[in-house]
């Protein structure tokens, strides 16, 4: 299966070092496998492979991982820049 | 099991929670009126209705209708506590959608195994989507576990929440405020058998979301018929419009340059919706409009530089016209593939939008402009 990648550089996830406990709770809940836990810290080791779904920052019981988080979709996105509550798929 | 007393939490209000609504919480079974219903578990709470893990073939037609986008709004199942086999207190707790097709892939999934399913009510959303959305969310999953009494129906105190639903709840949050500890399941329905044999312990293959060939062909139709509501409507334009032109009678002239220009709107949904999605991973570029553009591009090198069509001796700038009308629509359509896909982010979506819609929307006004040109003026 040939690897699947989307544009890289965009996405806002960022994690917070000092605040991060260690708990993996995020390597768990990512479906793109972006973190690891690595010395007692979570770690983005593949970040260009977030989707930005913030199944993390939900999770994360230190509030140690932030990203705005949204669905990705065409219709959602015009309804915000028309400035439309509009639904999404 | 330190079950929450009824009413505990049925007027809390979490962070990020809207209004709880009247009612939420309080005690509630799932209607035994429905088509899937075999009878009843009897429980410390009632009994509860016990769904058939074999479905049948209306089942399966419902299922054929919503991938063709028919009918996919009322698509649901009542929210509420099931049981699948002949579960007891000590059977595992599935969380799920009120997506039917969810649902009934779910207990299918599950035959031959004791177990309860616990639907969360998605507005028969699935639970990737719903979880984005919130529906499939912390408030909800509190209710519906204080309303089916869950604390007194089972005796572990622990629910499987499927990995997809973890952007709409917080683990924790359960543990606090219900005292069940959510333990996510694999990202793959189909990989849960295996995961509730290894005492619910998923392998890091499990929790890693691919978008393989065959889930995308399942996609397709539903790509179709949506590309086919934005496209009929100016194919149909084309013909009516081609009708008036030149000195043809009016069938004629629609068809002689309405047809390849309706064609042009067929190709670019061809290469937007079935060609995009089947082979994304080897059409060249990142931004799915690219991919979009390109397939729209092959697929019109195919239809319109035939030798038959040569022969009609069309003008090059009614010619070109199509070309802008398939591109401008391809690359649409292949864009809109993102909302499906399973690896974009709304932030890449929103840049690759911002770049490609102007260039869609120039290719499309250009396109109309050219053929009406080609039409009068040529």
């Amino acid at each position: 299966m040939v690897a699947l990648r989307y544009l890289e550089d965009v996405v806002t996830l960022e994690c917070d070092r000092e605040k991060c406990i260690g708990c993996g709770m995020c390597s768990v809940v990512c479906p793109h496998g972006v973190f690891v836990v690595a010395e007692g810290k979570a770690v983005m080791a593949a970040r260009n492979l977030c989707m930005e779904c913030g199944a993390c920052m939900r999770n994360c019981p230190s509030g140690a991982i932030s990203v705005e988080a949204g669905e990705g979709c065409v219709r959602g996105v015009i309804n915000e820049l028309l400035g439309i509550d509009g639904p999404c798929c | 099991m330190n079950a929450p007393a009824n009413g505990a939490f049925s007027k809390m209000i979490l962070p990020m929670a809207k209004e709880v609504p009247s009612g939420a919480g309080e005690f509630h079974l799932p209607s035994a009126d429905q088509s899937f219903i075999c009878g009843t578990v009897a429980t410390p709470v009632g009994r509860i209705p016990r769904a058939d893990s074999e479905l049948t073939r209306k089942d399966l037609r419902g299922h054929y209708l919503v991938r063709w986008n028919i009918g996919r709004d009322h698509f649901t199942v009542e929210p509420g506590l099931y049981g699948l086999g002949h579960p007891g207190s000590d059977s595992p707790v599935l969380v799920t959608a009120n997506y039917k097709l969810t649902f009934d892939l779910l207990r299918q999934t599950l035959v031959g195994r004791d177990a309860w399913i616990l639907v969360l009510d998605t507005k028969g959303i699935n639970v990737w989507c719903a979880a984005g959305k919130g529906t499939f969310g912390t408030e909800e999953l509190l209710d519906r576990i204080q309303a089916s009494r869950l604390g007194e129906v089972v005796n572990h105190g622990k629910i499987i929440v499927p990995q997809l639903g973890a952007p709409g709840l917080a683990a924790f949050e359960i543990k606090k405020y219900a005292g069940f500890r959510v333990v996510y399941g694999p990202v793959q329905m189909s990989d849960l058998p295996v995961f509730l044999d290894n005492n619910c312990r998923a392998t890091a293959e499990m929790r890693i979301k691919e978008f393989p060939f065959k889930e995308r062909l399942v996609l397709v139709p539903v790509e179709v018929m949506q590309g086919l509501q934005q496209g009929v409507p100016l194919m149909l334009l084309f013909f009516l419009v081609a009708g008036f032109a030149g000195n043809d009678p009016f069938l004629r002239a629609a068809l002689v340059h309405g047809l390849p220009a309706a064609f042009a709107v067929l190709a670019g949904i061809v290469a937007g919706n079935i060609v995009t999605p089947l082979l994304l991973p080897w059409i060249p570029g990142k931004a799915f409009s690219v991919k979009g553009a390109i397939a729209g591009l092959v697929v019109f090198s195919f239809v319109f530089t035939g030798s038959d069509v040569r022969a009609m001796g069309y003008s090059l700038l009614e010619s070109s016209s199509w070309l802008l009308v398939t591109l401008a629509f391809s690359s649409r359509l292949g864009m809109a593939f993102t909302g499906a896909s399973t690896f974009t982010s709304l932030n890449g979506v929103r840049k690759e939008m911002l770049r490609a819609m102007p260039a869609q929307f120039a290719a499309i006004v250009m396109g109309i402009g050219l053929w009406a040109t080609a039409l009068w003026l040529g």
